[in-house]
């Protein structure tokens, strides 16, 4: 069977999402339920969530969630750990046992620092040097995949529905502030635990639907810059076009949004003067991040989360609120389960940004 | 009239329950399913929830009334009967409808009507109580669509792009539409009384089902929208 990075995957998909602006913090309870009314959108080849203030106890460490093939892969990739980071705990991410998940791969998690005398030496900033890790650890050590890696927060995935997958891990037993989740329908794909959603990279995740038709040219732009798209998913290249446009370039979630989702010239030459000069200035100085076809994402990162569509919106996306709740999916249904109360209900305009953050100083 | 609870229920299993009904069926703690009643004839169906995706699809002659919002893709191709939503419906309303009605009180998705259709007898109709996002009416070929933007800060009343590759029905917006640019291949104009007398029944029973005034809103400004040629493609590929 062949790996994902060597089959391409055309998908559908559902994506949830959940956030408290108050910073409160909620078990994964609801988030798992909310996936159940969408459960004919995924195929079982892919379930997953990403959760957010879930670490409190080591906050300020980066937490690497890894998949290992063999005891082998992990001793290896310790070994290498070793050398660059400190490690202030390691263990096996707790699952349980059901029917429905099965060949699962060894799962652990790292709570950990760049080495101090590494970290300056490699000249980097420490954000820099965990992605610069991250990717090495992915594209260099064979069975071995960090597929969460950022500070107080975590992504858990799996092959399977994404309710079995929720169960896997136990989620109910954590607690965050966000949560954003994510079924799967690859259609002709085995289906890896490395690719389902969601992506990351730090601390931003990626939940996706859709299916992007600018993956090549995306992809041809942001290998210049160092991130290596091993999976071939148009996912991995939207969470590296984020990471790039936020971290890197500095770009506010709204100027972001509006490069990889540009209006239409058209539209762009029937707004104020100030709107116009910036739209063109964003779609001239990066052409190569537009991102064509149909997509709604949900990018989480800490402290908010920013949820998306493409800009023909060719598909589907709802947000509503409750008290300082904000309730993000691709059906109504699935917020209703979340809260049947939930007021304000409305799809968003392709293109234009919802943008979620906790209170200051709440996370 | 036949009750039935919802919950947790499959589609499939939920289809079937309705299949055994006749007349009036009330459905309780809807939640997401897809497909509800698609290809029904001969009976009337409250919905209390959230009916999931491509809600009376291929509908045949029933009436469905969602009492609430209902999401993407309602009464897609359905052929005869009516679907009333006394909330907002999400995108795609009335895909390829080529008969029977669609009246939605509140706002509609993108998409509304896209390729809705007509031929001889059948003639579908869409009706929007609020506003609707863009490409309304994308490739319409027949039929008849009405937005009415009703409510509070309603404007512009349709989304961008509306009428993209129509070329055929007609679109009747309540508005004057100067901010609203139409592709080249159609021709929106101020509708004229003989216009509104036309469409008079339809707006009437809209008013009926939802409580409005029918002289209310017939005392504003409506645009026609028509396709500029029956085959705007005729000589697209080969000369015919």
């Amino acid at each position: 069977m062949k790996p994902e990075g060597q089959v391409r995957i055309p998908s559908g998909c559902a994506i949830s999402a959940m956030i408290s602006k108050n910073g409160e913090r909620m078990s994964g309870e609801k988030i798992i339920e909310s996936m159940k009314p969408m459960h004919d959108r995924s195929n079982g080849l892919g379930g997953g969530f990403a959760a957010y203030g879930i670490y409190p106890e080591h906050k300020d460490y980066y937490a690497l969630h890894i998949f290992f093939d063999s005891r082998a892969a992990r001793m290896e990739c310790e070994t290498f750990m070793n050398e660059k980071l400190d490690i202030a705990k390691s263990e096996r991410i707790p699952t349980r046992i059901i029917a429905e998940i099965t060949d699962e791969p060894l799962i652990w998690r790292y709570f950990v620092l760049p080495r101090r005398f590494a970290l300056q030496n490699s000249q980097l900033d420490e954000r820099e040097y965990i992605l610069r890790l991250v990717m090495t650890i992915n594209t260099k050590l064979d069975g071995c995949f960090v597929f969460s890696s950022g500070k107080n927060m975590g992504s858990f995935k799996a092959v399977g529905f994404p309710e079995d997958v929720g169960r896997f891990y136990r989620l109910e037993e954590y607690e965050g502030y966000c949560w954003t989740a994510h079924g799967r329908y690859p259609t002709n794909t085995p289906g890896w635990w490395g690719g389902a959603h969601p992506f990351t990279l730090l601390d931003y995740s990626i939940v996706h639907n859709g299916e992007i038709s600018s993956y090549d040219a995306n992809r041809r732009f942001i290998e210049m810059f160092g991130y290596k798209c091993t999976l071939q998913t148009d996912t991995e290249v939207i969470t590296y076009i984020m990471d790039y446009l936020l971290r890197r370039q500095g770009l506010t979630l709204e100027e972001a949004a509006h490069v990889v989702a540009a209006p239409f010239w058209s539209t762009i030459s029937r707004k104020d003067e100030a709107a116009k000069e910036q739209l063109t200035y964003l779609r001239t100085v990066f052409p190569s991040l537009l991102i064509t076809g149909p997509f709604s994402i949900v990018l989480g990162f800490n402290g908010g989360l920013m949820a998306l569509n493409d800009r023909l919106k060719l598909r589907s996306m709802v947000v509503g609120h409750k008290e300082d709740l904000v309730f993000i999916a691709s059906e109504e249904a699935a917020i209703r389960v979340m809260e049947p109360d939930a007021e304000d209900i409305y799809a968003p305009v392709g293109g234009e940004p919802v943008i979620v953050r906790v209170k200051e100083g709440a996370f | 009239m036949k009750r039935i609870n919802a919950d947790q229920v499959h589609f499939r299993d939920l289809n079937e329950q309705l299949r055994n009904s006749n007349g009036e069926v009330e459905l309780r703690n809807v939640c997401g399913q897809r497909f509800i009643a698609a290809g029904f004839s001969r009976r009337n169906i409250d919905i209390h929830g959230v009916p999931g995706n491509a809600l009376g699809a291929y509908l045949d002659g029933a009436t469905i009334t969602v009492h609430g919002n209902a999401q993407d893709a309602v009464g897609d191709t359905m052929n005869e009967g009516e679907i009333i939503v006394h909330g907002n419906i999400g995108d795609a309303t009335g895909y390829a409808m080529r008969g029977g009605k669609i009246y939605v009180k509140g706002n509609a998705g993108y998409r509304a009507g896209i390729h809705m259709k007509a031929y001889a007898e059948k003639y579908p109709v869409l009706l929007i109580g609020g506003r609707t996002g863009s490409f309304l009416g994308e490739y319409q070929a027949g039929g008849l669509i009405i937005v009415l933007g009703l409510y509070e800060g309603q404007e512009p009343i349709v989304g961008n792009f509306p009428g993209t590759g129509m070329h055929g029905g007609k679109m009747l917006i309540r508005s004057t539409c100067e901010d609203i640019r139409f592709p080249g291949q159609v021709t929106a104009q101020s509708a004229t009384k003989e216009d509104l007398e036309q469409v008079r029944a339809h707006i009437e029973r809209f008013c009926e089902l939802f409580g409005y005034n029918v002289e209310e809103i017939l005392d504003a400004p409506f645009t026609v929208v028509t396709p500029d040629s029956k085959n705007p493609y005729k000589q697209m590929y080969v000369q015919n």
